[in-house]
């Protein structure tokens, strides 16, 4: 089947099964590969992606429940490092082997995007991505940056 | 693809280090090393160290106008672009950065000009402390230390020369600074770039002078890391991430049990689904090859393979608990004896006695097992996130009957390692499926295949006995450990008289004035295959010694702290991170509202202590409020990092702690992704302080120093607030919610 999708502001189209993951369709089918595989069963966060604006975990989500709604990709963050998360994540040096942090990025702005100045347990619900190199500490230092930035603009 | 494709996405463009050809004109003997030029086709500077052993390109040049770096470690090309070759594996510690700190710092260039680049698999590239290109052990900056910073002084002094001589003025009344060599007295100055054409001609000096740490303005602080900008933008290329044309994926199935074998599939459920290109057969898996990931899947997931279960089908859980046991009821190889421990035993009236034991553990990384391989008439070539590039080009080399030197290798960047991608279990069956499908394969595994087929952290038994003189401080130590030996699969001949040293790493060394101890061990097989993981023998270790210590302070109805310091006279590294650590902390208000432990541990060259406080009602939720961490890893050539990998050791010792274990059943993991292997979380993460203390020392190992004081800091904190002497892991099988 051809699905055409909404992704980063373009209309995409893919051809795959039904019930194709669109994490899959994105990574293999549009070499979007940005978005991580991590589990496979909607539990550790690393497939994260926008759909219409809320964090949305990927890798269960057949392309064909995603048609007509607007996805969001860490590619779509900006073209040069200056979203104010990532431009937080940079100060915090957030990332160590860097293979959660599109997920946490994407949690953490679909989060901001709620949610101008989130508290402590807004993040703490909100932010259930695993990471198995241990940034959450730098996780909430860095999205409690991006805040101080975003209010700054 | 090219073996320089990190480095075009570090954003070096420019000199992608075409042309590069080697140069016989080695000078400087070393003992193991001699620095070297080789010449490059575009007038760029490149540095290396040969290898001890002469070599030659990995694999011929891949296209024209693209070539491969071999043994070069420093470019500076026409336009001052400085890039670093990075030899070891970049899996989240930091090495990109720090490598290539050591020579920007003694090549006197501004950070923000220095890229770094991933090194292919070369002997050049040997990590001298394995000697084989390999990143583990905490060793990278440990064995680049001298070498790296030896690469960029000799960069440094050559320029200089290449200046002076241009003046015809004495070298030593130029100077360089800002990637700029400058003459005062003639108020003279070239770039590097200007002069790299020059000194890319020369011979690189024989002696070099290494600047003090009192002159170092990059090494000793929080240099940003290179590879952050990579990592929040999605264009990080990871092992799963590679893309080669005309590539197929595959996923697989390994037989359940280990050693089982594969009796026999029908193929065609797989092959009636939409995009499976075949079904691949090895001795002990099946593959599915398609178009891409989830079609494989699907087609794996339609198939019931007959497996033949093997010699370990009938194992559980209580199976090798019992062989564990059992093995420590009899005396066993010593692995280390002073005094005369057993008539200490024997004569004393009273005997402290405690039986420690933890399980098996999966490492989780959060990227699964994966690789890509294309094997043509000349050779191979492999990309994939590994800790063993030189091991991949001897392993490949078996698999394939070609030479080492055919196989090339691109080191992508790992989404964790922690010592399972030291492993080439993966690698292999990559290489296999490639071959059989003549063309290139990317093997993605399923999280549950990664989980259910990993080398895990050896379960362990340890049962101590002490005796306690009048002060209450032991004066026998008596430690009989049982577990599985990594090192018997690994490196055979490492062990000797049925001691494989990782196994007892933190039990046979200890830093305590105790007149009489003996450490014996005992290989213990239980069925499972074992492996590397964070800290290794320490991260069992150092849990049953520090507990146990805590146990004779208790005993003795002394405070633990300062029983430690006691026990530790002669040993002013340990005193000075405890003292550290207890000070950062809130110890002088231990109480039933704030219940503390401590733990303190040599590892990897480094001290770390650690004191744990927990929220007081940890009947009803164990929660930790806060952490101080105290580290002496010798010099801290970048602090942050430091921090960072502390905080990092903290997270996967707590993960263990709390939740880790796998449990066999009918000889076969019976977990099989997260839900059922847990991990922290962010809402459980605790406030943590790290107090770096930099003693000057030999420069320690920073990526497992943190891990093994935190288990027992834990649960000595645990104990005393419940007063409850946890002495098997996890947590949360031991009664406790977290
Ligand atoms: S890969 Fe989707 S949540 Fe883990
Ligand atoms: S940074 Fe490695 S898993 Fe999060």
């Amino acid at each position: 089947m051809s699905y055409e999708l909404n992704i980063n502001g373009e209309t995409l189209s893919v051809d795959v099964d039904a019930d194709t993951p669109l994490l899959w369709a994105v990574r293999d089918n549009l070499k979007l590969t940005g978005t991580k595989f991590g589990c496979g069963v909607a539990s550790c966060g690393a497939c994260t992606m926008h759909i219409d604006g809320q964090a949305v975990r990927t890798c269960v989500l057949p392309v064909s429940a995603v048609v007509g709604k607007e996805i969001k990709t860490i590619e779509s963050l900006s073209d040069d490092n200056s979203h104010p998360i990532q431009q937080a994540w940079i100060e915090e040096e957030v990332p160590q082997c860097g293979y959660c942090q599109s997920g946490m990025i994407m949690a953490a702005t679909a989060l901001l995007n709620n949610k101008a100045n989130p508290t402590e347990k807004d993040i703490d619900s909100a932010m259930t991505n695993i990471c198995r190199c241990g940034t959450y500490s730098r996780v909430r230092k860095g999205i409690h940056r991006a805040v101080e930035l975003m209010a700054a603009k | 693809m090219d073996t320089i494709s990190n480095m075009s996405d570090l954003g070096v463009a420019s000199s992608r280090v075409s042309g590069i050809t080697e140069n016989s004109s080695v000078i400087k003997p070393s003992r193991r090393q001699f620095l070297k030029t080789s010449t490059a086709a575009a007038g760029v500077l490149a540095l290396g160290i040969s290898a001890p052993i002469a070599t030659r390109r990995a694999m011929a040049d891949t296209a024209a106008g693209e070539s491969s770096l071999i043994d070069i470690w420093l470019t500076i090309d026409k336009n001052d672009q400085v890039t670093v070759a990075i030899a070891n594996s970049e899996m989240g510690q930091g090495v990109y950065t720090s490598m290539a700190m050591l020579v920007a710092e003694e090549l006197e260039v501004d950070w923000n000009s220095v890229h770094a680049a991933a090194a292919p698999a070369a002997p050049a590239y040997k990590n001298l402390m394995f000697g084989m290109q390999a990143t583990g052990g905490s060793t990278s900056i440990r064995w680049a230390y001298d070498p790296l910073r030896a690469v960029g002084a000799g960069a440094r002094e050559m320029l200089i020369q290449a200046a002076a001589d241009q003046w015809g003025v004495p070298a030593i009344e130029c100077k360089a600074a800002n990637a700029t060599v400058t003459h005062a007295a003639s108020n003279r100055s070239l770039r590097y770039g200007e002069l790299v054409d020059v000194a890319s001609k020369m011979s690189p000096p024989t002696d070099v002078k290494l600047k003090t740490p009192e002159q170092w303005s990059i090494l000793g602080t929080s240099a940003k890391r290179l590879d952050t900008p990579l990592k929040v933008n999605g264009t990080a290329e990871f092992g799963i991430d590679v893309q080669v044309p005309d590539m197929h994926i595959a996923t697989v199935m390994a037989c359940p049990t280990f050693g089982g074998k594969l009796k026999s599939v029908d193929e065609a459920p797989a092959l009636a689904v939409k995009g499976v290109k075949k079904v691949l057969k090895l001795d002990d898996a099946v593959i599915v090859v398609a178009d891409a990931y989830w079609p494989a899947k699907k087609g794996l997931a339609a198939l019931s393979p007959e497996w033949d279960r093997g010699a370990n089908a009938g194992r559980n859980n209580e199976s090798y608990r019992a062989e564990l046991l059992a093995a420590i009821e009899n005396e066993a190889p010593v692995a280390h004896d002073q005094g005369d421990t057993v008539a200490a035993l024997t004569a004393a009236s009273e005997v402290v006695e405690a039986l420690y034991e933890v399980p098996h553990l999966a490492h989780a990384t959060m990227e699964p097992m994966n690789a890509t391989a294309l094997i043509t008439e000349d050779g191979a070539e492999v990309w994939a996130p590994t800790q063993g590039p030189g091991i991949i080009q001897r392993v490949a080399a078996g698999v394939l009957q070609i030479a080492p030197e055919q196989v090339k290798v691109n080191t992508t960047f790992l989404g964790g390692g922690f010592g399972r991608r030291f492993e080439m279990d993966f690698i292999v069956q990559t290489l296999l499926a490639a071959k059989m499908m003549g063309g290139p394969v990317k093997l993605i595994w399923s999280r549950e295949e990664d989980m259910k087929h990993d080398f895990y952290r050896p379960a362990s038994v340890s049962a101590f006995k002490a005796v306690l003189n009048d002060e209450g401080y032991p004066t026998a130590w008596h430690n009989r450990i049982a577990c599985p030996s990594i090192m018997s699969r690994v490196f055979p001949n490492s062990v000797k008289d049925g001691i494989d040293g990782q196994s007892v790493e933190a039990a046979n060394e200890l830093p305590y004035a105790i007149e009489h101890q003996r450490v014996e061990y005992k290989i213990t097989e239980t069925g499972v295959p074992v492996g590397f993981w964070r800290a290794v023998g320490n991260s069992q270790n150092a849990w049953f010694v520090q507990s146990f210590v805590d146990e004779l302070a208790a005993k003795a109805g002394i405070d633990p702290y300062a029983y430690q310091m006691k026990l530790l006279e002669g040993h002013p590294r340990h005193q000075a991170v405890l003292k550290a650590a207890v000070e950062a902390s809130a110890w002088s208000e231990r109480s039933a509202s704030k219940p503390l432990g401590l733990a303190v541990q040599k590892s990897f060259g480094s001290y770390c202590a650690m004191v744990v406080e927990l929220e007081p009602d940890v009947k009803s939720r164990l929660k930790i409020r806060h952490i101080s961490a105290a580290i002496d890893c010798g010099i801290a050539l970048n602090p942050d990092t430091v921090v960072a990998q502390i905080e990092s050791s903290i997270v996967y010792g707590l993960t263990a702690a709390y939740y880790g274990e796998i449990d066999i059943e009918d000889g076969a993991v019976k977990q099989s992704n997260f839900p059922n292997y847990p991990m922290l979380k962010l809402e459980q993460m605790p406030a943590i302080d790290v107090a770096i203390v930099n003693s000057g020392e030999a420069v320690g190992g920073i990526g497992e120093p943190g891990l093994p004081p935190l288990a027992p800091a834990l649960t000595n904190a645990v104990f005393f607030a419940t007063g409850d002497r946890v002495r098997r892991l996890p947590l949360v099988k031991a009664g406790y919610s977290v």
